[in-house]
């Protein structure tokens, strides 16, 4: 078992979880994120861990004018790409300030799905690939508390969902992925629900069997399918007055 | 938040903090004194506190050395990490204890001992060197011979915030261990078994505390070498670098009447019989050789809600076998059961606070109860009679006044601490209960 996988976001704690979950497979790994040159220590980590070939490569999600142009500067194209670009941005600066509100609609949506798109324009010419695009519950209805994050990630999961009914006849699959609460730099210091509450690891671990396995669209921990169900089927007449 | 070592005993209300790179931790110093805290693999309160900082972001390693096999890791990474990442390439770690569940971080502070403590040394024998931010925030490089060393190796991380060492590994031809399991039947028998296996790397004994009269101090005496591959046959022959086993989980507490002297003394009746009709030679691999409760996740449930406490002392060569007679003898006299016990000979150390001397080391874990906290005292006592003294990462209890009559060397420890202003940075709830 090898190949490449490719981490675009490189820094955060699913991200590297990822890496060395493929990594643990023989995998080659090349992380992508902005300020490229402190990745090193990880990718250092990763290769003594796991005895695999590891590159750092400077990767800007809002610099949408620069993908192909990243795309074309990798040692080669990889066998799986993992997004887990993304940033929650604050939901109260984000209703105050539109160029807030812009930032997190871009690096939740408009760069995720412009590099993934130009990724699999590549991975369809070569005749396999994986995409695996890390959305978000947040993204399955609007809140109070996040809907511009959500609204986002809504985006950015109905593009993977349109994605993989494009590519579905062909060898290129598209994995979502709606972690729930994960213990991660994001999440520190809110009080979650421990049982609700994934660690990074678990996560990587749920991608690679959904990798394995051929899934389509995955939560990790069980539990959040059902409440997901649950908050979606409220009608809006309840949902309207809830806070969650 | 509640904060608590292995044992679950005591709880301590203290704030965690969580770095993820050295600026921030640097900026908690800042904010008061605190502990460093790995694995939680201490016992009692060694890394617990007004303010814990969990190290385990801290987990990366840096670099390694195919010809020397010195690996150069930062704190947070485990002996189980090194393990999975350095045993295909036939690399072991010199020095194990018990549980690999343990960080490179608290193996230092601890500096913990194994089976090979006889023949090798402890994990320190084995540490190149050691980076440890200070009480200013600055990282200090030290090396055998340095002060900030000798304070270090075995200080409880109360020298400072250990960052990154470089230990040496052992070259291994296999993962697999040729064990030899001899049967005493009593106390004498046990240390008659040790004396005689001087020669053996790996040498620990199982020790039945609840056995009266003349079986007291029955043990099973382990040996042990690291096999070569023409040692192999069979199953182990096919793998050579076995991987870990991947074991059950205790789901939930116990209720704490399950382990009682009756079911102990039954179970310890059992595993002897079982024991001594495998008396001989056989291969065992790595895991289940180092680490047999490792194979069981969160065993310290066993105990229940109310948690346990270990007692682990050293009896120096002269006084051993009258002092752990008494000791032994105090303990079946107590009517409390002690269900895991070990007994092990060290050999000579030389370091500056290290709890390892010449002579014999036995652990015992006790139940939260009445019972075994009145016992505790009196286990104390016996030991100081003997010239014996404890070892600190498995305390939860000990009063500063026994600390100071069976170990003097942590009085320096505390003078220096004053005069350098570490004890205003770095305090653990042990060192407040030690006076450290």
């Amino acid at each position: 078992m090898s190949g490449a996988v490719l981490i675009l976001g490189a820094r955060s704690d699913i991200a590297r979880a990822c890496a060395h979950r493929y990594a643990r497979d023989g995998f080659g790994v090349m992380l992508a994120a902005r300020g490229a040159a402190d990745l090193e220590p990880d990718a250092q980590d990763l290769r003594l861990r796991h005895r695999v070939a590891v590159s750092c490569h400077d990767f800007d999600v809002l610099d949408t004018a620069g993908f192909a142009g990243f795309l074309d500067s990798l040692p080669a194209l990889p066998d799986v790409v993992i997004c887990a670009v993304g940033a929650m941005g604050d939901q109260a600066q984000s209703q105050r300030d539109p160029a807030a509100a812009a930032q997190v609609l871009r690096a939740n949506f408009e760069g995720p799905a412009l590099i993934l798109g130009l990724l699999a324009e590549r991975f369809e010419a070569a005749g396999r690939g994986v995409i695996v695009g890390i959305s978000s519950v947040a993204g399955d209805r609007g809140r109070a508390s996040n809907y511009v994050y959500g609204a986002a990630k809504a985006g950015f999961t109905a593009f993977l969902s349109g994605l993989r009914n494009r590519l579905a006849r062909g060898p290129v699959r598209v994995i979502t992925v709606k972690p729930g609460f994960v213990a991660t730099r994001m999440t520190e210091g809110l009080p979650l629900n421990p049982r609700l509450t994934a660690q990074p690891a678990e996560v990587a671990e749920a991608i690679r069997a959904a990798d394995l396995r051929g899934r389509d669209v995955i939560y990790v921990r069980r539990i959040w399918r059902l409440v997901m169900a649950i908050i979606r089927a409220l009608p809006e007449f309840l949902f309207k007055k809830t806070r969650l | 938040m509640k904060q608590s070592g292995w044992g679950r005993y005591p709880r301590i209300e203290g704030r965690l903090s969580a770095p993820r790179d050295q600026a921030a931790l640097e900026a908690l110093l800042a904010e008061g004194p605190l502990i460093a805290r790995g694995m939680g693999r201490a016992y009692g309160d060694s890394a617990c506190g007004a303010h814990a900082v969990d190290m385990r972001h801290f987990n990366r390693m840096i670099a390694f050395d195919a010809d020397t096999g010195q690996l150069v890791a930062e704190a947070g990474v485990t002996l189980g990490e090194i393990i999975e990442a350095f045993l295909p390439q036939g690399w072991f770690p010199a020095v194990t204890p018990g549980t690999k569940f343990v960080s490179l971080g608290g193996a230092i502070a601890a500096d913990v001992h194994g089976k090979n403590h006889h023949s090798e040394g402890s994990f320190g024998t084995f540490v190149d060197w050691i980076e440890v931010m200070g009480p200013d925030g600055r990282v200090s490089h030290c090396q055998p011979g340095d002060d900030l060393f000798g304070w270090t190796l075995g200080g409880m991380g109360l020298s400072g915030v250990i960052l990154r060492a470089a230990i040496r590994l052992r070259r291994v031809e296999t993962g697999w261990i040729r064990q030899t399991m001899i049967p005493a039947p009593n106390l004498d028998a046990a240390l008659d078994a040790f004396a005689t296996s001087q020669s053996a790397t790996y040498s620990v004994a199982w020790i039945d505390c609840v056995a009266k009269g003349a079986s007291m101090g029955r043990s099973l005496v382990m040996l042990g070498e690291h096999a070569g591959l023409a040692d192999l046959r069979g199953r182990s022959a096919s793998q050579p670098l076995p991987p870990r086993h991947r074991g059950p989980s205790v789901p939930f507490d116990l209720p704490g009447f399950v382990l009682n002297p009756w079911t102990v003394r039954g179970f310890n009746a059992l595993y002897y019989w079982l024991g001594a009709r495998k008396a001989g030679g056989g291969l065992v691999d790595w895991d289940a050789y180092f680490y047999p409760l490792d194979a069981v996740g969160d065993w310290n449930r066993i105990y229940g809600r109310k948690g346990f406490l270990q007692f682990q002392c050293v009896v120096p060569l002269e006084s051993h076998a009258e002092g752990l007679r008494t000791i032994l003898g105090a303990i079946s006299d107590s009517g409390a059961a002690s269900f895991l016990a070990v007994l092990k000979r060290f050999g000579a150390q030389d370091s500056r606070l290290s709890f390892p001397m010449e002579g014999y080391t036995l652990a015992l874990d006790f139940p939260i109860n009445r019972r075994s906290l009145a016992l505790m005292p009196q286990l104390d006592r016996i030991t100081a009679d003997h010239g014996g003294r404890f070892y600190l990462a498995k305390d939860s209890r000990m009063s500063a006044e026994t600390l100071r009559q069976t170990d003097p060397r942590w009085q320096d420890f505390a003078r220096m601490r004053r005069e350098t202003g570490l004890s205003a940075r770095f305090a653990s709830a042990q060192s407040e209960r030690l006076g450290l």
